[in-house]
């Protein structure tokens, strides 16, 4: 057995191989000590080594996990198991969004991340659902009703805030503003995946992949299939187990 | 040496050159501690290394006063903020020339005060120190030899000129004949600014012997940097990065010799494999925008992500040192035009075309035996930001792993970058 554990901004996941097959994984959103809920959420397999990847992964380290990897390196590898073929990845997380491009071995060629702000990621658009009253689920779904196109400009969180402040005063309906947002959320990204000269289909991971309309504006824009694993917030937690399995002989349990 | 190492304070000192004591004081037990835990905790450094701790050690106290009693005895003091004003010139009038502070995060809210805020972190930081009274460099000197190398730089000029004297010489932006001779008569100008301060010219002697001096200078450095390419590395990055940092501020002769007796020293570490890095370890090249003292911020992240750096093009780095004057010139025109020659090959991104600085990072990547390149700019440099995209174009097609990152000074973005690197270290490694 392997585990991966990806301790990320918001939430921390841990994915449990077993001869190289997914047999269990689990999210928890996190808290103030994520290291203590990641070290408790492994305490039942005490024996078995633990890989630890996301911001949190030196800290985990530094307590229970054996080796850390990458978020990078974590997402090729789970994307991979996921989808043998695929060669570009689009991670849409809590508080960055990183855009990963593979060789036909899984290698990973290039990789970006826009790590620096909150546009393009899973805050942005919780704070425009929230400045509109809606819940996520809601905001997708509301965009999804929209035909009307108004443009958005700002991508910084704090300015497309009182953006959408004041095209609600100028009588735009809810729904128009919540396609706009998801617009120019798939404009940037598609931006960065296209900045990478990615090739092949793409596949989205990250709990933005759960969005319900964004994956068919991406497909749009970038005129290319976007494939979602079955949980796309487990992807880095599973690489990170399939890290260990890959080279196993390393640890001895 | 770990325990007894200290950035030593001299109150009076400061008071004497009209410094904000106050809020000083507290600089170089800060100072101490990051130097400790960035180069003191390294294993196996050279010997020789500890002139250049010194250089730290005495930063704001022995060397400052050096600079004063210079001064005193009527040397000019000049303090400049880029590898293309020449310091021949000031050498050969027995002035002293100190590249300025600008790498620190601490007087960034001080220039915010008066500089927008969306321009390069270097510029602020520098004209905080001054606003601030926090840079006893800027306190002793006197006047700043500025250029027009970015457009941040030369209208922050007019600003500083309120709170120190700021001469600015026009640096073209192209390189053809008749920008050459805009330059040849930039550089003379120069020369009669210079002279105006010593009140005297400048004799033919006086400039050949300031050539051989600084050429010296920058043949060490060559020297020094082709024995770090040695594959193991017989010395980390963060060591030659500050080595080349002090080299701004040093007196020429004396760096030169510790220089060259730390070369010295390498060549016999090689020989008896006694090396900081395994012959295994990542070894990055960094390329693009100049680390002012005390930035050390990428090169630490780097190097505790298991990697060594093996180079640097940057200004504090290659590309103040790699190429020299040619000494055939004999007249003052004959030595002011081979001086020209030697600063027209720098190949800052304030140029256009720029294609020589490509070749040359290519060259220094397969001298430097990398396996991958950083560029490495400073936020809101764009003439660096956007060649990065020419730069990334030439590594794919040769297949050279290359990233780039932008940052300033905060530690804000630590978490980031460190992943960033490891990714990239991953890569590699593959």
């Amino acid at each position: 057995m392997n585990i991966g554990i990806d301790l990320g901004s918001r939430a921390i996941k841990m994915a449990v191989l077993q001869n190289g097959e997914l047999v269990n994984s689990k999210v928890v959103e996190s808290s103030f000590e994520p290291h203590k809920q990641a070290s408790e959420m492994v305490s039942s397999y005490n024996t078995i080594p633990v890989v630890a990847t996301g911001y949190g992964r030196h800290l985990a380290q530094k307590h229970f996990a054996q080796q850390v990897i990458t978020e990078i390196k974590a997402h090729a590898l789970g994307a991979r198991y996921f989808f043998p073929n695929c060669r570009a990845i689009l991670d849409v997380g809590g508080q960055d969004s990183k855009v990963i491009s593979l060789d036909e071995t899984g290698r990973v060629v290039q990789f970006q991340m826009n790590d620096k702000c909150a546009a393009g990621t899973g805050r942005f658009l919780e704070i425009m659902a929230a400045s509109l009253g809606y819940s996520l689920q809601e905001f997708a779904a509301a965009a999804q009703l929209s035909t009307e196109d108004i443009p958005i400009n700002s991508m910084c969180a704090v300015f497309a805030e009182s953006e959408v402040v004041s095209l609600r005063n100028r009588g735009h309906a809810a729904e128009d503003i919540a396609r706009a947002i998801h617009l120019s959320i798939a404009e940037r990204l598609t931006s960065m995946l296209e900045r990478l000269g990615i090739q092949g289909d793409v596949v989205f991971s990250g709990g933005v992949a759960r969005n319900s309309f964004l994956p068919s504006i991406l497909e749009d824009k970038l005129g290319r299939k976007i494939y979602i694993p079955e949980q796309p917030e487990i992807v880095g937690a599973l690489g990170a187990a399939l890290h260990l399995h890959k080279q196993k002989p390393a640890i001895a349990v | 040496m770990s325990e007894q190492f200290q950035v030593k304070s001299d109150l009076d000192l400061w008071a004497e050159l009209d410094m904000d004591v106050e809020r000083f004081k507290n600089v170089p037990p800060t100072l101490t501690q990051v130097y400790k835990d960035i180069f003191l905790s390294q294993e196996n450094r050279p010997e020789s290394m500890a002139y250049f701790d010194e250089m730290i050690s005495n930063i704001y106290t022995g060397r400052i006063q050096e600079i004063v009693d210079a001064k005193k005895a009527g040397h000019p003091v000049i303090g400049t903020f880029c590898v293309y004003v020449p310091e021949e010139i000031i050498q050969a009038a027995d002035g002293l020339c100190i590249g300025l502070c600008g790498g620190s995060q601490a007087t960034i809210p001080d220039a915010e005060k008066t500089l927008p805020r969306n321009i390069c972190p270097m510029v602020k930081s520098a004209f905080g120190f001054k606003v601030s009274r926090m840079c006893p460099f800027f306190q002793a000197l006197d006047f700043v030899y500025g250029e027009t190398t970015c457009d941040a730089k030369k209208k922050t000029w007019e600003l500083l000129e309120e709170h120190v004297p700021t001469h600015v010489m026009e640096i073209p932006q192209m390189k053809r004949e008749r920008d050459k001779k805009l330059w040849v008569e930039e550089v003379k100008d120069f020369k009669l600014e210079i002279e105006k301060m010593i009140n005297r010219n400048i004799t033919e002697d006086e400039l050949k012997a300031a050539i051989d001096t600084l050429n010296a200078k920058r043949v060490s450095l060559q020297r020094l940097n082709s024995l770090r390419h040695h594959n193991p590395s017989p010395i980390s990055g963060r060591d030659m990065l500050l080595i080349q940092q002090i080299a701004f501020y040093d007196i020429p002769e004396r760096f030169t010799d510790k220089v060259n007796q730390l070369c010295d020293e390498l060549e016999i570490r090689i020989q008896n494999n006694n090396v900081v890095a395994s012959k295994e370890t990542t070894r990055i090249m960094i390329s693009g925008t100049p680390m002012a003292l005390p930035n050390w911020k990428l090169h630490n992240i780097i190097e505790n992500s298991g990697a060594i750096i093996v180079n640097e093009e940057s200004c504090i780095g290659t590309r103040y040192y790699k190429d020299t004057i040619e000494t055939d010139g004999q007249s003052m025109d004959e030595m002011l035009e081979k001086l020209t020659e030697r600063y027209m090959k720098i190949d800052c991104s304030v140029f256009t075309p720029n294609d020589d600085r490509i070749d040359q990072v290519i060259k220094e990547y397969r001298d430097s035996g990398a396996q991958g390149i950083i560029d490495y700019c400073l936020q809101f440099c764009h003439t660096y930001n956007i060649e990065a995209v020419k730069l990334r174009e030439a590594c794919e097609k040769q297949g050279i792993p290359f990233m780039a990152i932008e940052s300033d000074y905060s530690p804000e973005d630590i978490g980031q970058l460190q992943t960033r690197v490891e990714a990239f270290i991953e890569q590699i490694q593959g």
